[in-house]
């Protein structure tokens, strides 16, 4: 469904992506994880349309999609849930939630409404505060609206940066598995990168692990969370977990 | 009325508006008063400006600190094109919206890849460059000594030269301007212009065009600020570049935060209260301190615009908004109780 090859991108002149290589089949759900300054919301970015890349290329469905920008892409349906949530803090939740549709409200409202419930069916707590605030929602709250917002934008692709940062462990818990549950239940494609590579990597189908821009190891999650480089690179030594 | 229908008035339907403008275009019924007419007429042409710059400021997060270059395009090619050329006034304020808003398109591309600061800075120095022109340009706009002659605006044979019929046209434009600007706000561009001030990552996440969105909003207050500036002129018949230099962007921004950004009504409460603080220092300053020069306004402005955002972030319109909703909360009434019971229920808007 998407294949990324041998993809560069550079901030300036910092080569932050150094050929990344993967492939993503449809209803996979793959975890990026590594340490800070890895290159993991880079790879998001550029595969988002956010940043252009040098060099490379992505392919979606068989067609290239390296050189379009985020509107075409949010319209192809490969959508971005940001890394801090980046929530609309002063819209209420309905608002943001509409505000994921935004670019297909219009021709396509009917079955906008249609996701919208099925979107609070699937995070029921955002159903009892649908006119607050979305800056006045905890933590988990807003990560369930981020998550929200991006299925309103019905993706086909689902990408994810850092959805556990700063949440307790059981409001991660419970965000893996309503992601897990997406897949299963929806068929929904999801790239999913974390730190927190022990939950990411329990609820996903395969793992890379993404070291100074490239991919070190990749496999799939059960062979990668018994590896012990990738156990010595989740308690922070990723330097030795280069192949 | 209960407080349902009151906060429909308010936030989505015209009646707000429309009740507002009859009791305004009331008052030449209780007073004829030319200096009353002149302050509501003055307060008119910068409540006009100010509709727009809300919007681009409360609405699209952006900063603008060069509006009255607009105003002053606007102004200009109205006296030029009416006094030079001796074109119909309606068509020179239609010419002189056309150019600010080309001039808005072309300083707006390179500008809104700036952020922040820089962005504040770069229209600021576009609101100098073109000051600079006004002066230097004296051929054309008569330089330092100003433009004379500026024609009035007249409409099938009638000639707004009172500061009453000024005062009804001035208003009637901005009656019109609040409309627009309450559609846009309320519309799919509004939902993309507020998402744009929540977060720009976000908004670009979920397909917002910013780029696209913030030149819009752009042009749309340059239009704004160039129809005031147009119809300024028409009212003083005599205008010099010292009407649009840099500071008058910045108290155009002070009303703006004065009044509440992004909010309409913000506007015309923040411009109303500009030009009475004005006129109330041009009368006691002179008197209390006699020897001072005419720059004490900026000081008196600068500290209230501290002070403002200190302890008034939010503006005036909005901290009244609190303070009755709080004094609702406190003195819950059934009917309150049972619209915010039902609002809640129908997942109603809830601004």
């Amino acid at each position: 469904m998407l294949k990324v090859n041998n993809l560069h991108t550079h901030h300036g002149y910092l080569h932050v992506l150094n050929g990344i290589n993967f492939e993503l089949s449809e209803g996979e759900l793959l975890a990026i994880v590594g340490s800070n300054g890895a290159g993991k919301s880079t790879l998001l970015g550029t595969l988002a349309g956010v940043y252009r890349a040098s060099s490379g290329s992505i392919e979606y469905k068989e067609k290239d999609i390296t050189k379009q920008n985020v509107q075409r892409m949010v319209s192809s349906g490969i959508i971005l849930v940001p890394e801090r949530r980046q929530i609309f803090s002063s819209l209420s939740v309905k608002d943001n939630l509409m505000l994921g549709a935004y670019h297909r409200y219009r021709r396509d409202h009917k079955n906008v409404h249609n996701e919208y419930e099925e979107v609070l069916e699937l995070f029921p707590r955002l159903k009892t505060m649908l006119n607050r605030p979305g800056g006045l929602l905890s933590g988990g709250e807003q990560q369930m609206l981020a998550i929200g917002r991006g299925l309103m934008a019905n993706p086909k692709v689902l990408m994810l940066d850092e959805p556990s940062l700063g949440l307790a462990p059981l409001i991660v818990k419970d965000i893996m598995q309503i992601l897990r549950k997406l897949c299963d239940e929806r068929g929904a494609t999801i790239i999913l990168v974390e730190q927190n590579v022990k939950a990411a990597l329990k609820v996903a189908d395969r793992g890379c692990v993404l070291a100074h821009g490239q991919i070190v190891i990749s496999g799939t999650s059960h062979e990668l969370l018994n590896d012990p480089k990738v156990q010595e690179a989740y308690f922070g030594k990723v330097e030795a977990a280069k192949v | 009325m209960n407080s349902k229908s009151l906060k429909l008035i308010y936030n989505n339907s015209i009646l707000g508006p429309i009740i507002f403008f009859v009791l305004l275009f009331c008052v030449p019924l209780v007073s004829s008063s030319n200096y009353l007419f002149s302050i509501l007429t003055m307060v008119g042409f910068y409540a006009l400006v100010c509709i727009g710059l809300t919007t681009l400021t409360g609405y699209a997060g952006q900063i603008s600190l060069g509006h009255a270059a607009f105003y002053g395009i606007g102004a200009y090619s109205s006296a030029v094109l009416t006094g030079t050329y001796g074109l119909n006034p309606w068509v020179a304020i239609i010419i002189g919206a056309i150019i600010s808003a080309v001039v808005a398109l072309i300083v707006g591309i390179p500008t809104f890849k700036l952020k922040g600061y820089y962005l504040a800075l770069a229209t600021l120095g576009f609101g100098i460059i073109v000051y600079t022109l006004f002066k230097e340009l004296s051929t054309i706009t008569g330089g330092s000594n100003g433009f004379f002659g500026i024609p009035p605006i007249s409409l099938f044979g009638f000639e707004f030269i009172t500061d009453t019929s000024y005062f009804y046209l001035i208003w009637i434009f901005v009656f019109f301007a609040i409309l627009f600007t309450r559609n846009i706000i309320h519309s799919r561009i509004g939902r993309g212009l507020r998402s744009i001030e929540g977060s720009e990552i976000a908004a670009d996440a979920v397909g917002v065009n910013l780029m696209n969105y913030k030149l819009q909003i752009f042009v749309l207050s340059a239009i704004f600020a160039s129809v005031s500036g147009s119809l300024l002129a028409h009212y003083v018949s005599f205008i010099n570049p010292d009407l649009f230099v840099a500071n008058t962007s910045i108290f155009f921004l002070i009303m703006v935060i004065m009044g509440g950004k992004g909010n309409i009504w913000g506007s015309i409460v923040g411009a109303a209260m500009y030009v009475l603080l004005d006129e109330i220092l041009k009368h006691y300053v002179p008197m209390l301190l006699p020897n001072v020069g005419g720059q004490f306004e900026i000081v008196f402005f600068g500290i209230l615009l501290v002070l403002t955002l200190i302890y008034m972030p939010d503006g005036l319109v909005p901290r009244f908004e609190k303070l009755i909703s709080k004094f609702k909360k406190k003195t819950p009434t059934n009917g309150a109780l049972q619209s915010t019971i039902s609002a809640n229920a129908t997942g109603g808007d809830n601004k």
